[in-house]
């Protein structure tokens, strides 16, 4: 669904996380957010999650969410935030348990949810049984079973290895080929938002503006052949010269005591 | 295997020490004496009847002191006006040592089983609220976050997310509390009481039947080998998922 963003502001305290951001995004669109640490995207993804209230400002969706969407705005963690005592299979009904859904009609979710995120085979499995991706897929299955209206993924793939993080890509773009959520993905890995986004908005540091907004005009499906190579290498370093500057600034940071 | 090597050879030692003088019968009696203390006590009912004793002061004792320690370090787990209210009375009271208070606990509830039972429950219930309230602690912020997120309501957040996660806590501390109140019914038993494994140890202390005194303290670490035994079992029971 669109979702629409308004001037949102947000402080903690003297601290001013985030400044004036304006943003539309539309149905079905996938928007990542980058920028260098203390640029507010986890502020940003947790105010329009509902987490966390604005201090100033609003986030609206354009109509109401769909009857079947049970969590409209639906998170997928960093941290898979599993529970290490449920199964796959009990993991993902949790966030179908406290609906009002008929016993057939949440294993039948839960069963779609697993199917589709290749998890079938290892619904009675424990989470620490299964390797990070795995986990990862459970943690979006979780997401899935609700069908959200806005998918917030909060830097989803940065706790995997390199080689688990391509497949999982792959998996989510197939994934997506196949729901109409509005996504919305932060993240700190520039070859990610070039790979799985629509538009790429870059934000700066302290408080977070939003700087430019970058889109990616290849379909994402396209993006894996040789003749969009350039054209994708071209983003990634437009992206990088963006925020090269500040990021260099944040490393040198020296926090407070 | 080694450990039950080295445990065989330090008994044989034992009783080679005792069988060639080196050990006074009277100070340290050898192994074979005290088994042959046990079976005679076996035998003719005693030992039976001073271990029921203890057991009848340590179960009730225990039950008590860890559902009255569940419902106060769960509620500090979960309300933060619980918790704000019940750390500094808690911390307050842990470091006493509760035998101390069997005198007054005596005048209260009289010289009988109640004041026993009663110190067993207070000695258990103070360990048992403080891992309770720590366990709840111990949960990952994350996943209650998740939780929120996903529209939980607060009281499924305390069941499917908070109970569950402190169950290991709460584990660890039952084996706490267990070894707390086979202390205290032993010290209890030694204060004031005719039967009970205390009792017993200290009668033939005092009558210096040492075979007997060692009888009565294998008796102990066998009743405590067992329910550290039966806590493992129900341990590995319950949170099958670790």
């Amino acid at each position: 669904m669109p979702l629409h963003v308004e001037r949102v502001s947000h402080s903690y305290g003297p601290v001013a996380a985030l400044d004036a951001i304006d943003l539309d995004i539309a149905d079905g669109e996938t928007v990542a957010l980058i920028g260098p640490s203390g640029c507010g995207k986890s502020t940003l993804l947790g105010i329009l999650g509902g987490l966390l209230q604005p201090s100033v400002g609003r986030v609206t969706l354009s109509g109401q969410p769909p009857a079947d969407s049970l969590n409209p705005f639906t998170y997928i963690f960093q941290d898979f935030a599993l529970l290490p005592w449920r199964t796959v299979e009990a993991n993902v009904a949790l966030a179908l348990e406290h609906r009002p859904l008929g016993a057939a009609e949440r294993r039948e979710r839960v069963a779609a949810a697993l199917a589709l995120t290749g998890l079938s085979e290892f619904a009675a499995a424990y989470p620490k049984q299964l390797s990070g991706g795995m986990r990862q897929r459970v943690g979006i299955a979780r997401a899935l079973v609700v069908r959200p209206a806005v998918l917030l993924l909060d830097e989803p793939l940065s706790a995997l290895d390199a080689q688990t993080r391509e497949l999982l890509m792959e998996d989510l773009l197939r994934i997506w080929a196949r729901e109409r959520s509005t996504r919305v993905y932060v993240t700190h890995n520039l070859e990610e938002a070039a790979r799985l986004a629509d538009r790429v908005v870059v934000l700066s540091r302290r408080p977070g503006r939003i700087r430019e907004v970058v889109r990616i005009d290849v379909p994402v499906g396209d993006r894996g052949r040789p003749e969009h190579a350039a054209l994708l290498f071209e983003m990634h370093r437009r992206l990088w010269s963006l925020i090269r500057d500040e990021a260099a600034t944040a490393d040198r940071e020296v926090q407070p005591v | 295997m080694l450990p039950w090597i080295v445990f065989a050879v330090l008994i044989a030692l034992w009783q080679v020490a005792s069988n060639t003088g080196l050990l006074p019968p009277l100070f340290m009696p050898s192994p074979l004496s005290v088994v042959r203390a046990l079976q005679a006590l076996w035998l003719d009912g005693s030992l039976v009847e001073h271990v029921t004793a203890s057991l009848k002061r340590i179960v009730p004792g225990w039950l008590i002191g860890t559902a009255a320690g569940l419902a106060v370090g769960l509620a500090m787990g979960i309300f933060s006006a619980a918790r704000a209210a019940g750390v500094p009375i808690v911390s307050a009271l842990f470091p006493i040592p509760k035998i101390a208070l069997l005198p007054l606990l005596i005048l209260w509830f009289g010289i009988g089983e109640p004041s026993k039972i009663a110190t067993i429950a207070l000695g258990v219930f103070f360990p048992t609220t403080i891992s309770a309230y720590t366990a709840c602690d111990s949960v990952p912020r994350n996943l209650i976050r998740m939780a929120q997120s996903f529209g939980l309501p607060a009281r499924d957040i305390v069941a499917k997310i908070l109970l569950p996660g402190a169950m290991p806590g709460i584990f660890a501390g039952f084996r706490i509390s267990a070894s707390v109140a086979l202390l205290l019914v032993v010290a209890a038993e030694m204060i004031g009481a005719q039967q009970g494994i205390g009792a017993f140890v200290l009668t033939a202390g005092s009558l210096m039947q040492t075979d007997q005194l060692l009888a009565g303290v294998v008796m102990l670490s066998i009743l405590g080998l067992l329910v550290a035994w039966g806590l493992g079992m129900l341990e590995r029971a319950v949170l099958k998922w670790r």
